[in-house]
């Protein structure tokens, strides 16, 4: 099965601070790490191989440093990795993100399976995955919890969760899948895999060597632009009712009738 | 964090890495529940192996990664931070491993090692019995030839990792009237006719470890199952001992390390007449002692594996220090632990209390430190003798 995995670097939550006046994360001195569900999406490919066997491509949209991440997951024991990486990439959406994602994959050749993290901390739109797969002309089966083979590798049986409960879905290859945490235990890297990753050589490609046009990456490629970003604030109000409990009912229905709510 | 530069190489750091990420992540997490249940830690051993943790001392050309006694003492360093139990778990599979590695035939390594350095199988050393503990000559377990096969009788005491691994390297006398030359080393499987295991020890500390009885009963394994030469058994427990040694004096400076860490921490936060423990002298002279013994400890013992490694024959006396002085600042830095937490050291709900539980028997297991002393003294008595 070949198997490609998407990745995404996002500061390292442990680390990160805020500037309460601006409202922003202040991004100097953060470490950057590899997004929680992606390392489970990482597992999802190496646990389909060390099963059935194939290879475990992985790749990142990012700045030059995106490399580390590649190292971390070749580490771990995936086959290869690439950064595409472009100055004209910067201040992507989620719609150019797909964009430039699909174009890199296209470039690298046919895959079974493409495999991405439920979401990303930092953004936490979880649309990249769905986004993709539109753009790859693939089903896309998103929150997989439970994953089987079935029919030699020509299928795969998940089980996506939903809000009530779960749904149990065939899915033939080629497909993508986004992952929960749930769906498995990252392993740990191996001292061989540490040995490779160091010597590892990684593509970086850029725009041009995905044949991405200029006008749908980065900024000038999103519709999406942020305008404010605010912390919220929480103003609910606790009231303890007293009396006998058919005072408290009647109490409690006439509160929220005055609230709007019944 | 200033650190003293031991000058490791960049194979070496990362060993350093990898191994303090799964204490972290894998170790530390489950430590008190391990130690409570005294519930042997499979889940991390699969984890050591799929990070070739296991593979770390063989050669190269059974699967291994060539490292040596340095490379072993920096992994064992790391784990012992997160638990002893599960550290002397993997690091007994080396032990029993040592004697096929230093005196087996290529086909038993072979057949062997390659399998061990995967992690699919642990390997236990079975010298000690009831009544030979630091007498090892006083073994009482026979091993006789009977046509193509050796027959094993006897049981053996204690031995870490009885019952889950598979391959165990035992001694068993085979001529006893010439007392310790009369000793010879075996292989034997799990499963071997007339092997079994005897009952599981409750211990103080190092609960999750397994200690177990091995009993032989009639056990007929075949021949080409003898290690090294008849009656050179004794000569292979010792040496596989010198070579283990300064990895218990490593496991000693991770445990004490950890104790350290913890120490620090408590006294910084824990606030007594208006002020952090750690502002008055009592807290910070016994904190001073703890870290500079640790450098101290830490210091011989890569000294002390980086001579092994540099090809030193006759190291027993180096071995028997690394193991000695570490070991025993293991148990004093983790006592000292338990008093700066004062009444909060002594509870479950903090980590100290098992350290210093575990640290008891890293002065009594692998040679007792007073066997270690010996080990020295004699040493001493030999080396000055010869300068006349």
């Amino acid at each position: 099965m070949k198997i490609a995995v998407c990745i995404k670097q996002v500061p390292d939550a442990s680390t990160v601070r805020f500037d309460k006046e601006k409202g922003t994360l202040v991004r100097e001195g953060v470490e950057s790490v590899i997004n929680p569900f992606d390392y489970n999406a990482i597992e999802a490919g190496l646990a389909l191989k060390d099963q059935v066997g194939g290879e475990v491509s992985v790749l990142t949209m990012g700045p030059p440093q995106a490399q580390d991440a590649i190292r971390e997951a070749i580490s771990l024991g995936v086959d290869n990795g690439i950064v595409v990486s472009d100055r004209a990439f910067a201040g992507a959406d989620t719609l150019a993100t797909t964009y430039t994602l699909a174009k890199a994959i296209n470039k690298l050749g046919a895959f079974d399976l493409v495999i991405c993290g439920k979401q990303a901390v930092d953004g936490d739109t979880a649309q990249v995955g769905p986004g993709l797969a539109v753009r790859l002309g693939i089903p896309c089966v998103t929150c997989v919890d439970d994953l089987e083979v079935l029919e030699d590798g020509r299928k795969l049986r998940l089980k996506r969760m939903c809000e009530q409960g779960y749904d149990i879905v065939e899915v033939e290859l080629p497909a993508l899948i986004t992952v929960l945490a749930s769906l498995n235990i990252p392993r740990v890297p191996s001292l061989k895999g540490k040995m490779r990753a160091k010597k590892a050589d990684i593509p970086m490609l850029s725009a041009e060597d995905i044949g991405a046009e200029t006008s749908k990456v980065g900024l000038a490629g999103s519709p999406t632009q942020v305008a404010t970003t605010t912390v919220p604030t929480f103003d609910a109000k606790r009231e303890m009712l007293e009396g006998e409990p058919e005072e408290q009912v009647d109490a409690l229905i006439g509160k929220l009738k005055e609230a709007g709510i019944l | 964090m200033s650190k003293v530069n031991y000058f490791l190489t960049e194979e070496q750091e990362m060993i350093v890495d990898l191994t303090r990420q799964i204490t972290e992540e894998k170790i530390i997490p489950v430590r008190a529940e391990l130690d409570r249940n005294e519930e042997f830690p499979w889940d991390i051993m699969k984890d050591l192996a799929q990070a070739d943790l296991f593979a770390l001392y063989i050669p190269e050309e059974y699967g291994g990664l060539g490292g040596g006694t340095m490379e072993n003492c920096l992994a064992v360093e790391q784990l012992a931070r997160g638990c002893i139990a599960v550290t002397t778990t993997f690091a007994a599979s080396a032990l029993g491993g040592y004697p096929i590695l230093l005196f087996g035939t290529d086909e038993q390594k072979q057949k062997y090692l390659p399998d061990v350095a995967a992690g699919k199988k642990l390997v236990a050393f079975g010298l000690t019995e009831a009544n030979a503990g630091s007498d090892a000559a006083g073994i009482q377990c026979t091993a006789v030839e009977d046509g193509d096969y050796w027959v094993l009788n006897g049981t053996k005491q204690w031995i870490t990792s009885g019952g889950e691994a598979e391959i165990y390297t035992i001694i068993a006398m085979t001529d006893r009237n010439k007392g310790a030359r009369g000793a010879t080393a075996f292989i034997v499987e799990k499963g071997d006719e007339g092997f079994s295991f005897g009952k599981k020890e409750k211990k103080m500390g190092l609960r999750a470890s397994s200690t177990r009885e091995l009993v032989f009963n009639d056990c007929r394994i075949p021949k080409d199952r003898i290690l090294g030469r008849r009656g050179q058994g004794f000569i292979i427990a010792m040496r596989t001992l010198d070579l283990a040694r300064p990895g218990i004096g490593a496991i000693g400076v991770g445990l004490a390390q950890a104790a350290l860490d913890e120490s620090v921490k408590y006294a910084r936060q824990r606030v007594q007449f208006g002020q952090p423990i750690i502002s008055f002298q009592a807290i910070q002279h016994m904190l001073a002692d703890m870290a500079t013994s640790i450098e101290a400890a830490r210091a011989l013992v890569y000294a002390v594996a980086r001579t092994i490694d540099a090809g030193e024959k006759n190291f027993s006396k180096l071995s028997a220090m690394a193991k000695l002085f570490p070991t025993d600042v293991a148990m004093k830095v983790t006592t000292d632990a338990v008093q700066i937490l004062g009444g909060y050291g002594y509870m479950q709900d903090y980590p100290v209390e098992k350290m210093m539980r575990d640290a008891k028997i890293l002065q009594i297991y692998e040679g007792t430190n007073q066997i270690q002393r010996n080990v020295i003294g004699q040493a001493l008595n030999k080396e000055y003798a010869k300068e006349g």
